[in-house]
């Protein structure tokens, strides 16, 4: 088991060109199922041996997909976030940056009661190593199966966080990365939850940034849970009201400084790293602490 | 992008919001027609992308045509210095020359993204004048706010409930609403990331207007606002961070440490910043290369951490995913040869393709310091700049 992504997973890419071929042939090279592509107007052809549809619904309907991985351009991208939806995949996951901030109010509100659970945008999407199941961009290698969740709004601190654990000898159930963007489809609140929720997970990293109060609203969920969370906030040292790459990476208000959310993670019980290079060690020392190594 | 303050009232006025009369103008001579045109007493007020700009000598009040001139004059050219440009300030090669207005009351609204609800927001507060993070501090029970729901837009129960709790009734009640609407509608047809006007004034003769707005348009709309792209002032902005956006680096920004860095993902690229501060320095820049797989993209980055002065040692930070570490080892190993990064440099690969870009690295035979994680990265860079500053 692991969390969003598992074996079983049938992945469709929707975006055909360079980057979703080659994400498609890393995958597959993985273990993982990617069933078709979707590129409107290519429909009957294969690309990277992968055969490609025209719609979303034809990708469910013939190949049962049920993960869809959107690789496609940020003006369109929101367009495809709703076919997905439409389509009814159990989880989309929006690696596209640059979508403009309205666009994604307008998908989130539509999403709103839908079976869809929207995974970014502006993320390096889900792995699970231990399930061989990989959507998204990450390098499978520096990945372990093992039993620790990695949450981040980041992409390349994914793969940093994950590569600390894996040299420690610490494995991963399953990384999630929520995205970097203002408004995306589910939050490190909601990643906390189903971490919370696995069998297979017995403690968390996560791995906020500066900007927006999202850290607080995952601080106020980590308070109850039964799993120890380890957490590291990137951007202690960015200057207030510029916008550190991220669209929601800019310091506006108390609120969304480094110290107010390392604070507000601290209170409620997660052990707040100060240093990106220590990430690997707390989380070693905490599941020692608890016996779970 | 940030619009000057003229060309936010144009696009506000351009939707039916009442701002006061006016123009822009360059010189002080244009400045004494205009004033000579509105034939009463006019505000002189320097157009720089900065709030607080009355406290930094940006705007006079003039009586005269002839007063609005000496006003004007010691207002173009100057380096605008206030509390949020830094020591440097913002140049002046604009002003605007306004009739001045009878103020009764002064109001604040504005619209911004909520991230906690996913919808932007309309935000209202009797207490004008201030900035929107000094309003964020303030009570609760000050701020009102009104989400627009994008299913339904902004509804008109919500610009009257706002108008009565901003005590806008009465006479203006009608024009308050009609505000709200045209500054919800601005927020959504200009793609903005905020709008605001503050203060918004009521006259001592009864009136509403807009006596300064503030307005910032989403860039990742640029493709569909063209028009108001094409108002960017870049004068207004860093040089190097103009210089990395000619370049094709969106993700640039100038601070004032001495250690350049280039990082791929945002997030990484902060996370490197905080570990140089963790080891005693202080970062030059912050700059995310992003997934450009190409070693020109990395030449072009370096050029222009090399070209800053203040750059002591430079760190190159890359963990590689859609990023390829062999494209970027050879942008370094040409940046090198061809003299552009002169300072000392350290390099941290990890990641897909992570052996090529070692053995690119060792076989070229530059003078580049391999580091194993990023704490030693930063810290063997931290040193180095020490070393070169001393």
């Amino acid at each position: 088991m692991a969390v969003l992504l598992d074996a079983a997973s049938r992945i469709v890419i929707q975006g055909m060109g360079a980057a979703g071929q080659r994400e498609a042939s890393v995958s597959r090279a993985f273990g993982t199922q990617v069933v078709c592509g979707v590129t409107p107007g290519r429909g009957g052809q294969e690309l990277a041996d992968v055969p490609v549809r025209n719609t979303v619904r034809e990708a469910v309907d013939e190949f049962g997909a049920d993960v869809s991985l959107i690789f496609v351009p940020a003006p369109f991208a929101a367009d495809a976030i709703a076919e997905a939806a439409a389509a009814a995949v159990s989880v989309a996951i929006c690696i596209t940056e640059g979508i403009p901030t309205l666009d994604m109010v307008r998908v989130r509100r539509y999403l709103r009661g839908s079976a869809t659970r929207l995974i970014g945008p502006n993320c390096p999407g889900v792995m699970s190593p231990g399930e061989r199941a990989r959507a998204g961009i990450m390098p499978p290698d520096v990945y372990l199966p093992g039993n620790v969740g990695v949450i981040s709004r980041s992409g390349t601190l994914v793969y940093e966080t994950v590569d600390q654990l894996t040299s420690l000898g610490i494995g991963q159930s399953t990384s999630i990365g929520v995205g970097g963007d203002p408004i995306i489809g589910t939050t490190q609140r909601e990643a906390l939850e189903l971490f919370e929720a696995d069998a297979e997970t017995a403690a968390v990293v996560l791995i906020g940034e500066i900007g927006g109060t999202a850290e607080q609203e995952a601080a106020d969920y980590v308070r109850g849970m039964s799993k120890p969370v380890v957490a590291f906030i990137a951007g202690a040292t960015a200057p207030p009201g510029r916008r550190m790459g991220h669209a929601g990476a800019i310091i506006a208000g108390r609120a969304g400084t480094a110290a107010a959310k390392q604070q507000a993670l601290r209170e409620a019980g997660a052990a707040v790293v100060e240093s990106p290079a220590e990430i690997g060690a707390t989380m070693q020392g905490v599941l020692h602490e608890r016996g779970l190594l | 992008m940030k619009l000057h303050e003229y060309q936010a009232k144009a696009v506000l006025a351009a939707r039916g919001v009442p701002v006061p009369v006016g123009r822009v103008v360059r010189t002080p001579a244009d400045a004494r027609a205009v004033a000579g045109e509105l034939a009463g007493p006019v505000v002189v007020k320097a157009q720089a992308h900065t709030g607080g700009r009355g406290r930094g000598g940006g705007v006079r009040l003039a009586a005269t045509a002839g007063e609005a001139e000496e006003a004007a004059s010691a207002i173009l050219g100057m380096q605008l210095v206030t509390e949020q440009t830094g020591p440097g300030g913002l140049p002046v090669d604009s002003v605007l020359v306004e009739e001045q207005i009878e103020i009764a009351r002064e109001i604040y609204v504005g619209v911004v993204i909520d991230n906690a609800v996913g919808m932007p927001v309309v935000i209202g507060s009797a207490a004008g004048g201030m900035e929107i993070e000094q309003l964020a501090e303030e009570p609760p029970e000050q701020i009102h706010r009104a989400p627009i729901d994008p299913t339904l837009g902004f509804m008109p129960y919500q610009a009257r409930q706002l108008a009565f709790a901003l005590g806008l009734d009465g006479e203006l009640l009608r024009p308050a609403v009609a505000l709200l609407e045209a500054l919800a509608h601005t927020f959504l047809e200009a793609d903005c990331s905020l709008v605001e006007i503050n203060p918004l004034v009521v006259t001592t003769d009864g009136r509403l207007l807009a006596a300064d707005a503030k307005l910032s348009v989403d860039d990742n709309a640029d493709f569909r606002q063209q028009a108001l792209f094409e108002e960017r002032d870049r004068a207004q902005e860093d040089r190097l961070e103009v210089e990395a956006q000619d370049a094709g680096i969106q993700n640039y920004v100038k601070l004032g440490g001495s250690i350049g860095c280039l990082v791929n993902g945002a997030g990484l690229a902060m996370a490197t910043m905080d570990a140089i501060q963790y080891a005693g320095g202080e970062p030059a820049n912050f700059l995310d290369i992003g997934t450009a797989n190409s070693a020109d993209a990395v030449t072009a980055a370096l050029r222009l951490i090399g070209s800053d002065a203040d750059v002591r040692a430079v760190l190159v930070n890359i963990f590689g995913g859609l990023a390829r570490t062999d494209v970027i080892a050879e942008g370094v190993v040409r940046a090198k040869q061809m003299g552009l990064i002169p300072q000392p440099t350290i390099v941290r690969l990890a990641g897909t393709n992570v052996a090529d870009g070692r053995r690119i690295l060792d076989e070229a035979g530059v003078d580049v310091v391999r580091a194993e994680g990023f704490a030693e990265g930063a810290r063997l860079a931290v040193e180095a700049a020490a070393r070169g500053a001393g």
